[in-house]
């Protein structure tokens, strides 16, 4: 590899290189990401004559906009904590060995995919599957006469959402958690199990507790993705679940509200729920990669 | 034992299942054009139309934009946070976890905000100006998926000795970026590069809040309007998502192989 | 009666049997290592005591009762691992009181066991520490205090010196050694490593591929090795094919040069080929006494080991290395110069069992 450099024989004037390859990014980085947030979020507290006020955020507590934002903390819940604990199980189970070799693999680059496979095209797909003309619809109808949309099913409701993120948050579970699983260590189960640990009494004690950072963690990372989606529900949806991210994009659109600060003060509410949980997130990640290491 | 197993079997089951039920019901959906006929007629509509062919088109160049522009100011960034500036490595981690925590609707709105006709950068005045709008927005969704598999590929060469190496044969920088670490790290940037165009290529926030007519606003539109199309769209849109992947999985694979 | 008793131990996986026909026993209060390369079976002969492994046939007791299929959480046996096998979310404290808790103990008996095993192994300060705050050494002697809490009769050691640095892995085996004798706790160690073995065993099997090529106390091993595969792993050795030239007597010829030894080779024929050996350190430089056997060479090598200086004497066709110790005053071997190297008579092995 270093034989190709070909040797430069002048002395040249000292650049800081370094200097100039980082600068790029720096700008990029202030201009594209930290000040339109800056902007939204100092705009938050702004009144319209630019002074410094708590109204806007007082604002949100309107019911629309609080159920919004319940609404989309419940399927985020929902979501991530399902979603979460069959991600697990999935991951164990594909992990924990009893298995052909070639399922491991297998499962990780389904869940590559499977975790990629968000936004419109997925909402197509459940529309395809569970919607009132859907296979699994028809299929129950016509096989066990099971018609699950008067038994209440909607597609478009909470759960109908929450079964259509659960296509991504599954597999983005099994992707987190899975080097979590890995490192649980085979002499840790053997030295309790020396020591007259039963395996529940292991997991109880040991495994449980060195998982659970990493699962929590990835739990919380869960929630924020879907929490700031959108594009799954409103082509699913249109605007018939109120969910916050639907309610900004109507904001913007020019469609509701009319309130520019109020605008920011939404924002600014999704950035302080998902800042939060990834900062949570961030903490049990170095606590259990301390553990792990 | 045998229970566990079993067990184990169950999980992977109802988990392959809950993957590939869908994907079946929506082949099987796309196929319901004609009545009472499986037929390919609805991806013959789609393929047809003449503006899925130009958002599509669209998506494309603006996936490959983002990639070499992400590239061009993420590798160098990278390269010298590595070897030189390691203080800065807690401020770029910061910066490039944002855009997991800020959701992408709300940079956009901020982008609205700043860019728009009565700001001091007019972005959007122009289509072209939008259109980079639009790259950057791009840039930044993928960016931690980008930095994170270009410092990934860094880490497993040894940037310094390597740059040292270099330096000592009286390379410069350039030289050393284009003729020894790009070489190193080729499989690590094609990775991003390949997750990069399956995040843009369907992406619908940004480009339908900055109006521009990519395959994202376009899919939207005809699931509002078509019954049987979407279907097929979701298969073609679930088939690049999977070719993408794929390619990543050789991609790593080869490299792994070859560092043995 | 021994304590442990491990009688015609057979281990299979699939077509593959790595233990054949394994038998040992092993008194009380003994140390006992089992010493070969890896994939030799000493470590799954371990497992098999502690129950991590099935035994394919045979059986193993332990003071008289028989284990064979007990499962490991009911033998009653300490183990510790190579390295990293610590609790990650127990406090020091917390790993070595683990077993205690287990069992059910109160907290007051399980707080001063624990307070009373961490003055045992010298970190009497650290109980509120967690793992990755110790250094490799402290975290080995944590795990030695976790398998000694719950007072087990047998100790196992699978390679726990192993991953550690060179000087300290030679000051916990110190350790290791002398609280097994202050503890007079049955052990069986397992090691790759020879010096290991001979420097803290009452007793050494050394094992080849399944099977124990011999078992003796480290003197026994290292100077009468009953296979050509113990004398080779055991210590650093100079192998030579010699021909026997008369049984009665005792005369060998080594590379052409008449030499005596004082083992018995009467059961060898006239012109036999033997295979013998001479420990390096066994070998001095020039004539020596009378009595002593000689070879002639030219020296081929000399290399400076610090504490000996290792000097390659070539003879006619074979080499033959000896350590001779340093001294300041030592005037080294020339290299080319012409060399003649002694050994006594019962410095000769035989190691060709016949």
């Amino acid at each position: 590899m270093v034989s190709n450099v070909s040797p430069a024989s002048l002395p040249r004037p000292r650049v800081p290189w370094a200097v100039v390859g980082v600068t790029p990014f720096m700008i990029f980085a202030v201009l594209f990401l930290i000040l339109p947030t800056l902007f939204l979020v100092v705009g938050a507290f702004q009144a319209n004559d630019g002074g410094f006020t708590l109204a806007n955020l007082g604002k949100l507590w309107t019911p629309t906009i609080l159920s919004s934002y319940w609404i989309s903390i419940k399927v985020s819940v929902a979501s991530a904590v399902i979603g979460a604990a069959i991600g697990a199980f999935i991951a164990y189970a594909a992990v924990s060995g009893g298995l052909p070799r070639w399922i491991r693999p297998t499962i990780m680059t389904f869940s590559g995919v499977a975790s990629q496979f968000a936004g419109v095209p997925l909402a197509f797909a459940f529309l395809a599957t569970l919607g009132r003309q859907g296979l699994v619809t028809l299929f129950l109808s016509s096989l066990f006469g099971i018609n699950i949309y008067s038994q209440g099913f909607n597609l478009l409701s909470f759960w109908g959402l929450t079964l259509t993120y659960l296509y991504f948050q599954i597999p983005l579970m099994v992707l987190i958690v899975t080097p979590a699983i890995e490192g649980l260590r085979k002499e840790w189960r053997e030295a309790a199990t020396i020591l007259g640990a039963s395996t529940w009494q292991y997991w109880r004690h040991i495994a449980g507790p060195v998982l659970l950072p990493s699962f929590l963690g990835a739990t919380l990372l869960l929630f924020a993705n879907s929490f700031g989606a959108i594009a799954t529900a409103y082509a699913l949806t249109g605007s018939s679940l109120n969910i916050v991210t639907i309610l900004l994009y109507a904001q913007i659109r020019g469609d509701v509200l009319h309130d520019q600060n109020l605008g920011y003060a939404i924002a600014f509410g999704m950035i302080v729920i998902t800042g939060l949980s990834n900062l949570c997130y961030i903490l049990l990640r170095v606590r259990s990669e301390r553990w792990l290491k | 034992m045998k229970t566990d197993r079993l067990g184990h079997w169950l999980a992977i089951l109802i988990g392959m299942l809950y993957f590939l039920v869908p994907l079946a019901a929506t082949f099987e959906f796309s196929l319901r054009k004609l009545r009472g006929v499986y037929s390919f007629e609805a991806y013959r509509i789609v393929l047809a139309d003449p503006q899925f062919q130009s958002s599509f088109t669209f998506s494309i160049g603006l996936a490959v934009v983002t990639i070499v522009f992400g590239m061009a100011i993420i590798v160098p960034m990278a390269y010298f946070v590595e070897l030189r500036l390691r203080k800065l490595r807690p401020f770029i981690e910061f910066v490039t976890l944002l855009p997991l925590v800020v959701p992408a609707i709300v940079i956009v709105f901020g982008y609205l905000r700043l860019y728009n006709s009565s700001s001091v950068l007019p972005l959007t005045n122009s289509s072209l100006g939008t259109n980079f709008l639009l790259t950057c927005g791009y840039v930044t969704l993928a960016l931690p998926y980008m930095y994170r598999s270009i410092e990934t590929g860094l880490r497993s060469i040894d940037v310094r000795t390597l740059t040292e190496a270099a330096e000592s044969l009286g390379a410069s920088s350039a030289t050393i970026i284009w003729r020894v670490i790009l070489p190193n790290i080729r499989s690590a940037m094609l990775s991003g590069a390949f997750l990069t165009f399956a995040i843009v290529i369907g992406e619908f926030t940004f480009a339908s809040l900055l109006n521009r007519p990519a395959f994202g606003p376009y899919l939207q539109l005809i699931g509002a309007n078509r019954a049987y199309e979407p279907a097929a769209l979701a298969v073609m849109a679930f088939m690049i998502t999977w070719a993408c992947m794929g390619i990543i999985q050789v991609i790593s694979r080869n490299a792994v192989a070859a560092r043995h | 009666m021994s304590f442990i008793e491990i009688s015609h131990l057979k281990k299979s996986f699939g077509p593959n049997t790595v233990v054949h026909d394994f038998s040992l026993s092993i008194d009380k209060g003994e140390f006992v290592s089992f010493l070969g390369p890896s994939g030799c079976g000493k470590t799954t002969i371990l497992r098999m005591i502690a129950g991590f492994e099935s035994a394919t046939s045979g059986s193993i007791s332990v003071g008289g009762a028989e284990m064979t299929h007990l499962p490991p959480a009911k033998r009653n046996v300490g183990m510790v691992f190579q390295a990293y096998a610590l609790f990650p979310n127990l406090t020091v404290a917390g790993n070595i009181g683990f077993g205690l808790k287990i069992a059910g103990k109160e907290r007051g008996e399980i707080d001063a066991r624990v307070a009373e095993m961490l003055e045992l192994i010298k970190l009497p300060d650290l109980g509120g520490r967690y793992p990755y705050q110790l250094s490799g050494g402290q975290q080995q002697r944590v795990a030695l205090a976790r398998a000694l809490a719950i007072k087990p009769q047998v100790l196992l050691l699978d390679e726990p010196l192993s991953a550690l640095d060179a000087k300290i892995r030679v000051s916990l085996r110190e350790e290791i050694r002398s609280l097994q004798r202050e503890l007079g706790i049955t052990t069986v160690f397992v090691t790759h490593d020879q010096e290991e073995a001979l420097s803290i065993s009452d007793r050494i099997v050394v094992m080849n591929e399944g099977r124990a090529d011999q078992v003796g106390t480290p003197s026994a091993i290292y100077n009468n090795p009953a296979t050509r595969f113990v004398a080779s792993f055991v210590g650093t050795l100079n192998l030579f094919e010699a021909r026997v030239v008369d049984p009665a007597s005792g005369r060998v010829s080594i590379d052409g040069q008449p030499v005596m030894t004082a083992r018995d080779i009467s059961a060898f024929g006239i012109a036999d080929e033997a295979t013998v050996a001479l420990r390096p350190e066994a070998l001095t430089l020039g004539n020596g006494d009378d009595d002593r056997n000689t070879l002639a060479g030219t020296v081929e090598e000399v290399s400076f080991l610090g504490a000996v200086i290792r000097v390659r004497v070539r003879l006619r066709e074979a080499r033959v290395s000896l350590d001779i110790f340093n001294d300041p005053a030592l005037v080294l071997p020339k290299i080319g110069m012409p060399a003649v190297v002694s050994f006594k008579k019962d410095d000769l092995l035989i190691i060709d069992g016949r």
